[in-house]
């Protein structure tokens, strides 16, 4: 529980909004500085080169002597606001009533382990260095209720990816092969709905489920629209670089959950092998000594659960080895991995059938719902227990697949929160990247199942503390495009900063329990150049800003797609006029312009 | 060993809420420090002297100390809450939440308890020489996992959901229960010496039920599995005849509860 510490807090954070983080070892993989001892300085929230005279006696000064200093935490895939959150802090009391937070005279109370109060939640992260976290599935219905919440959560940097894998429209579009009405929708529905990314859940099969039903292959065109997954990954994918939006699509794949689905995951994420990556922002990019821009076409969702391996929960096995195989040969392809660090979690997805799946697996309670037009979605409750064969090889394939991915540009930590595992469990994660001993001494407690079924056992990687800084902050924000001002501390980069009480030149990575303790409290949290938590407690609540993309397309394409969807409105249970979410929803909201001045979208 | 009098000072209007009253937590305590003890009233945390006169000839461990509540507390919450060693005795009625959690030790009140008595308790032995209320022994709200272990003695009734989501360890009512006693239990043992209203082990998966009287709507979920003269329940020798079901149905293909009815 929170003390009641803030008074004690003797560092004076100077209004004049001046910092100096001095003598660190820096950790900033987009600047491609590895435990350099340097300082860093920060002026009305942005880092700049240098202080003048008169400003270093003004500025707030943090000694990091013997300290790690890395850019702050970005989470790109975490379950964090809208309407399936809600639905799992609702259903799940017993979540919350041994888990709460104290007011203080700073900050509110709260509740939650697994599924936290919006308030916790932004203390959580931003107490354990994260300052930047992005909502991984917000359905076009449920945007308001998403932005209600995010606007509620405080001190991070958020935004949220639209759920269009089995839109009407979308599917409609894709159906009669016309790409332009289908880029023209997507970037109407992010204006409206003010979505930062694609995001594409259980792509044909989740229409499906209205009627029972799945599809287990690419290639199976679903019921009514008569679309394939693969139509759909790659039409998304194609209007995802025609807009020229600032992320890539970000794929759930098909079969989730399912043994023997690595085929599906690795068929997926070669779709879209043949397309460029083109962003048409106009922004203004901090500087950075390696190239901030994406990579890849596609960035596929918590691979864990789609690297499975046998037929049956039988001869279930780690599918881990052969998925990453794959990605070692391409460039176009980004993980995130949601990792299973073993504990209580609330599944939730719009994957309505992966989480009805689950209910018959284990029988606890669950809930699903249809979002009309749009998608659907499904919550559960769930423990992954040492004990258990298969939540063993879990462990072992959520690691796996950082760890055999050999450049860790292509990958970035998460546990899915809260379908693997929760955020605050990130640093017990890293713990064991970092050390080949943690690994096996978990394994020894774990079924044997987790080194036998698995390639983990015979894996030596230990990541070191440059890997881990490509993992948590400087990737994930590469990945989602937010690196023109976050992960990485170049000239003009947002000033946020993590400082661990950690000295790398005297680290001992095999003493897990110290590790997690200094990862989880770190020394300083400090965004936009203001200390907003202090070894693990919140000294400063400032407001976070809200992201979205503004894509354009010519107004002749858009006005036929228009009549489409003012048509096809009937088919809604709300009216036209109540669907759009104003920007007043919207705290410190920060519009991105995509594809402006205006270039013909258009097949290449 | 050594003893803790807490005695009421007055009428409470807002409940509160007193988990540092445990003996683990005053043992070795000077009377200042005990007074000085945090307890919630609604949103205000204002000390244990607020409410109670605190008389102390201290023990230094926990098992040597007994805490002596002499008058009626009906509204303070959570007595005993987590306790793992030590004694407990109150000396008239006492609210809710008394003793959940408690791994250890024991607990007596000689008046009525609230509801969620012994929630989740783990070990120790708690006896209520009148009534309590519902929930007793059961899981937290959302949670399929009650008392795993211990013993829970209620001389008068209890009201609904008695031992929910029953995991181990046993409860004993000497008087009557009302609805869905032992919904959700999957182990452990229930003994009822008076009568149930509906939902005797309702979505049962596992342990003993045993009842002595009437139950006014059974649960469908049962088969009859024979007739038992003095059946041995867990610990328990229990006299007459008794009709033996299995249950229920209603929630798994293969249910392994229990329930005997003693015939009347």
């Amino acid at each position: 529980m929170a003390a009641n510490s803030v008074k004690t807090n003797t560092v004076k954070t100077n209004p004049t909004n001046l910092m100096i983080i001095k003598n660190g070892y820096v950790f900033d993989p987009l600047n491609a500085i590895n435990g350099e001892v340097k300082d860093i300085f920060i002026k009305d929230g942005k880092v700049v080169s240098g202080l003048s005279g008169p400003e270093t006696r003004d500025a707030t000064v943090i000694d990091a002597r013997g300290k790690t200093v890395m850019p702050g935490g970005v989470d790109s895939h975490s379950h964090v606001a809208g309407a399936k959150v809600n639905a799992g802090r609702l259903m799940r009391p017993e979540d919350h009533y041994r888990s709460v937070r104290k007011k203080t005279d700073l900050t509110h109370s709260g509740s939650g382990y697994t599924v936290p109060s919006v308030y916790k939640q932004g203390y959580d992260y931003a107490a354990m260095g994260y300052t930047t976290v992005f909502e991984a599935a917000m359905p076009p219905l449920e945007a308001r209720h998403t932005h209600e919440e995010m606007r509620s959560t405080p001190i991070l940097d958020m935004g949220a990816y639209m759920v269009l894998g089995n839109n009407w429209f979308v599917m409609r579009y894709l159906k009669e092969g016309d790409i332009e009405k289908a880029a023209a929708y997507v970037a109407w529905m992010m204006r409206t709905h003010k979505a930062y990314g694609i995001k594409c859940v259980n792509p044909a099969g989740v229409e499906n489920w209205g009627w029972a039903k799945n599809v287990r292959s690419l290639d199976e065109p679903n019921m009514h629209f008569e679309v394939t997954s693969r139509e759909i990954i790659r039409g998304l994918a194609e209007v995802n670089e025609m807009l020229g939006l600032p992320m890539s699509l970000h794929l759930h794949a098909n079969n989730l959950g399912h043994p023997g689905n690595w085929e599906v995951a690795r068929d997926s994420l070669m779709i879209t092998s043949a397309l460029d990556p083109k962003s048409k922002t106009d922004l203004e990019w901090a500087e950075t000594k390696e190239s901030a821009r994406r990579k890849q076409t596609v960035y596929l969702a918590h691979a864990q659960f789609s690297a499975y391996g046998g037929s049956s929960w039988r001869d279930f096995c780690s599918g881990a080895p052969e998925l990453t195989k794959y990605i070692n040969q391409v460039d176009n392809v980004v993980i995130d991995s949601g990792s299973v660090p073993f504990g209580p979690a609330t599944a939730m997805t719009g994957d309505g059938p992966a989480i009805h799946d689950l209910y018959t697996l284990t029988g606890q309670k669950w809930s699903n719902c249809d979002i009309e037009m749009e998608c659907g979605s499904g919550v559960i409750s769930l423990a992954y227990f040492k004990s258990s064969p298969v939540h063993s090889i879990m462990w072992a394939v959520g690691l796996e697949v950082l760890l055999l991915v050999d450049d860790p540009w292509k990958t970035i930590m998460t546990t899915d929160h809260p379908n693997g595992g929760i955020f605050t469990q990130y640093p017990q994660l890293i713990t064991w990247l970092m050390s080949k001993k943690a690994r096996d001494d978990t394994a020894k407690e774990c079924h044997k199942w987790a080194y036998e079924k698995s390639s983990l056992g015979g894996v030596d990687r230990e990541m070191s503390l440059y890997e881990i800084a490509i993992l948590t902050r400087a990737n994930s924000a590469r990945t989602i495009g937010m690196s023109y001002r976050k992960g990485h501390l170049g000239l003009g980069a947002d000033g946020d900063v993590t400082i661990y009480d950690l000295d790398p030149t005297k680290l001992n990575v095999n003493d897990s329990k110290n590790l997690i303790s200094r990862l989880s409290r770190p020394d300083y949290t400090i965004k936009d150049g203001q200390i907003v938590a202090r070894q693990g407690e919140v000294v400063a609540v400032p407001e976070g800003r809200r992201y979205y993309c503004q894509p354009y397309v010519d107004e002749t394409v858009e006005k036929e797609m228009m009549a489409d969807v003012k048509d096809w409105f009937k088919y809604y249970t709300v009216g036209f006029a109540n669907y759009p979410v104003p920007e007043k929803y919207l705290k410190n909201p920060v519009a991105i312009p995509v594809n402006m001045p205006l270039e013909a979208v258009a097949r290449r | 060993m050594a003893e803790i009098k807490l005695v009421p000072k007055g009428k409470i209007g807002i409940t509160v809420e007193a988990e540092v009253i445990r003996p683990d937590v005053f043992a070795g305590l000077p009377k200042e420090e005990i007074e000085a003890l945090h307890v919630w009233q609604g949103p205000r945390e204002l000390p244990l002297s607020e409410f109670f006169e605190v008389e102390v000839r201290a023990g230094e461990t926990p098992v040597d100390t007994k805490i002596i509540i002499d008058g009626d507390v009906s509204r303070v919450k959570r007595i005993g809450q987590g306790m793992k060693s030590g004694k407990i005795e109150i000396l008239g009625n006492v609210g809710m939440h008394l003793g959940a959690e408690m791994a250890g030790g024991s607990i007596f009140v000689q008046g009525s308890a609230g509801s969620w008595t012994g929630m989740e308790m783990k070990g120790g032995l708690l006896q209520i020489a009148g009534d309590a209320g519902d929930h007793v022994g059961s899981a937290y709200r959302g949670s399929w996992r009650g008392m795993t272990g211990g013993q829970i003695q209620i001389e008068g009734n209890a009201q609904s959901q008695l031992g929910g989501g029953l995991v181990g360890g046993s409860i004993i009512v000497a008087g009557n229960v009302e609805n869905f006693c032992g919904i959700r239990q999957s182990g452990g043992l229930i003994l009822v010496k008076g009568n149930a209203v509906r939902g005797l082990g309702a979505e049962m998966a596992g342990g003993i039920i045993a009842i002595f009287g009437e139950i006014k709507q059974f649960c469908p979920g049962f088969i009859d599995a024979g007739r038992e003269e003095n059946p041995k329940v867990g610990e328990l020798q229990l006299e007459g005849k008794f009709n033996k079901f299995t249950g229920d149905f209603a929630l798994s293909k293969n249910p392994k509860g229990l329930l005997y009815c003693r015939e009347v």
